[in-house]
């Protein structure tokens, strides 16, 4: 009988090897390898055409952070996220609450909503480079009926930025609402009609019932929002470039420049570490405020 | 009847609002397919009109002569396609170990593999590339989708899934006599069908549309996905902007056509990753 029992034991535990192979051959080379080799090579001087490397010690990090278009772009990068996470949030939580009512075209509006979120950001990035063409875009055209003569949204150091904010709140704004939408159904409809026959009024439901019990969607919005927002990439390399004069350079276009046109891998590797650990941190951080604040 | 006419009134702003919101969300839509039928200097007047004064596929014509855009949608089809099953194949038999099978160090072996989900993908992109490179699969469909074959979401998903299974059929099968991944392959997979789904069109969906790795893996034209070409046609100094209204529109329709006629498969697996919390 004991016999038995170890040998069952073997066989699971064989099985399972041979079932977690594929994942682990993987996980092995294109993720625990390179993740521990980005950090080596953060180290070094190493080219992409050259095939000599030269130990460097810290001396990439050091010139990094004292570089002024990486400065720029780790601020541009916390401007970004700063536009785009709180206000993205609020309209997000804002249209789920509408929505939450018993309406016809519920389902129309949802789909509607979450359009953008289906659809590849290259895309939507083009389309909104034309509707923000200075001249013949939808937007400036528009206001030109008004009587206000718009910008170049993205050739004006000063509105690009913002018209890159404007863009993923727009794209992403379907997404958090399904999830808040998700959990406003599971708040329990008996809590609102006692809290209604106590007198309270909408807003006061809203912060007393609502937000309270929407804090473990919320704090998720929160903290893939951020981390999104800190990978941005996409958008930029279709509607700016970084430019115009870095107004739009942020921290994953920068890697992206040092190292696959610049050459420069031992540079980017560094950026690559910084970006890591600043998501990682921020990513602890905010799982401990939400999880705290929850219990 | 202040109360009814009240309800009335509220009911009226909300819908204000959501409309005003649906013009908003749906504009971008609209005046990419509006502005596609265009002819190719119309867009270029002061006095912008919404329609076109006469509908040409002219646009459509330019962008399929200017660029090999049907080879490119061949190349997303197929990349995301090897990924998409790929992925499934490896994520049910890691998530069946992780559910199923009793092996020394199991939970220390997944709480390691789901920590993965936390590196950025920007953080391995410069080892993969020159791993990539050092194989010599650069600008091959070998290198576009070798890293993403497997992954800890997957595993994660179906893992939750079959733990949210109840295992009498499972166990009946083992006393008949059946090994272990004959369960799986016979009993397991048949039950799994809308995870399957669920997981399958989560990673379609982020296959089709990534953008980063294509773009620095791949060099010949041929090679493109959808993305890289789109992204790549969009550096003219004059741009046609109808020609590339069309490039779009034909690069989204069959993902906005796939989730209009699947919206809520689309947003369950797009939302599920908010499950765990």
């Amino acid at each position: 009988m004991r016999a038995k029992r170890s040998n069952l034991g073997n066989e699971q535990t064989r099985t399972a090897l041979l079932a977690l192979l594929p994942s682990f051959v993987i996980f092995c080379v294109f993720t625990l390898y390179p993740v521990f080799h980005s950090l080596y090579l953060s180290f070094f001087n190493v080219s992409l055409i050259s095939s000599s490397r030269s130990f460097v010690g810290w001396n990439n990090y050091a010139a990094l952070i004292k570089n002024p278009t990486f400065q720029k772009a780790v601020l541009n990068t916390v401007i970004y996220t700063l536009g785009v996470v709180p206000v993205g949030i609020m309209l997000s939580l804002f249209a789920a609450v509408l929505l939450n009512n018993k309406l016809k075209f519920r389902g129309l509006f949802r789909t509607a909503f979450f359009t953008p979120v289906v659809t590849s950001m290259v895309a939507v990035a083009i389309v909104w480079s034309w509707m923000l063409e200075p001249n013949y875009g939808l937007i400036n055209s528009l206001l030109s009926k008004i009587g206000i003569a718009g910008p170049g949204w993205l050739t004006d150091p000063k509105w690009a930025l913002p018209s890159v904010i404007l863009l993923s709140i727009w794209k992403n704004l379907g997404y958090n609402m399904v999830i808040f939408l998700a959990g406003l159904q599971d708040i329990p409809r008996d809590i609102y009609e006692s809290a209604d026959i106590d007198g309270a009024t909408p807003v006061q439901r809203f912060i007393y019932i609502t937000l309270p019990l929407l804090r473990g969607p919320l704090g998720f919005a929160a903290i893939v929002s951020v981390i999104k927002s800190m990978q941005v990439f996409g958008q930029i390399y279709v509607m700016t470039g970084g430019g115009p004069a870095n107004s739009t350079m942020v921290i994953v276009y920068y890697l992206y420049q040092q190292a696959f046109e610049f050459y420069r891998l031992g540079y980017a590797s560094a950026v690559a570490w910084v970006l890591f650990a600043a998501i990682f941190v921020l990513t602890l951080l905010q799982n401990r405020l939400f999880r705290a604040e929850g219990a | 009847m202040d109360a009814r006419w009240l309800a009335k009134i509220k009911r009226g702003v909300i819908y204000l609002i959501l409309c005003a919101m649906l013009i908003v969300m749906v504009l971008p839509f609209a005046w990419m397919v509006l502005s596609s039928l265009k002819e190719e200097d119309e867009v270029f007047t002061y006095e912008m009109s919404w329609l076109p004064a006469k509908v040409t596929f002219s646009g459509y014509v330019r962008a399929l002569n200017e660029q090999p855009f049907l080879r490119y949608g061949l190349n997303s089809v197929l990349v995301s396609t090897i990924i998409t099953m790929a992925q499934l194949f490896s994520s049910v038999l890691a998530g069946y170990a992780f559910a199923r099978l009793k092996f020394p160090g199991r939970n220390l072996v997944f709480f390691i593999y789901i920590s993965a989900m936390m590196i950025p993908q920007q953080a391995l992109i410069i080892p993969s590339f020159m791993l990539i490179r050092r194989f010599g699969l650069v600008d091959t469909y070998a290198g576009l989708t070798l890293p993403f074959l497997a992954g800890p979401f997957g595993a994660f998903l179906m893992r939750s899934f079959f733990l949210s299974t109840p295992t009498s059929l499972e166990e009946a099968a083992v006393l008949d006599g059946c090994s272990r991944l004959q369960v799986l392959a016979k009993v397991v997979i048949p039950l799994s069908k809308p995870a399957l789904a669920t997981l399958g069109l989560f990673t379609f969906m982020q296959a089709w549309n990534d953008f980063m790795w294509p773009l620095i893996i791949t060099n010949s034209v041929n090679m493109r996905t959808l993305q890289v070409g789109l992204a790549l046609m969009k550096t003219d100094i004059y741009p046609d902007w109808p020609m590339m209204m069309a490039a779009t529109v034909l690069a989204t329709l069959p993902i906005i056509g796939a989730f209009l006629l699947a919206q809520k498969q689309f947003i369950e697996s797009l939302a599920f990753s908010a499950v765990k919390y």
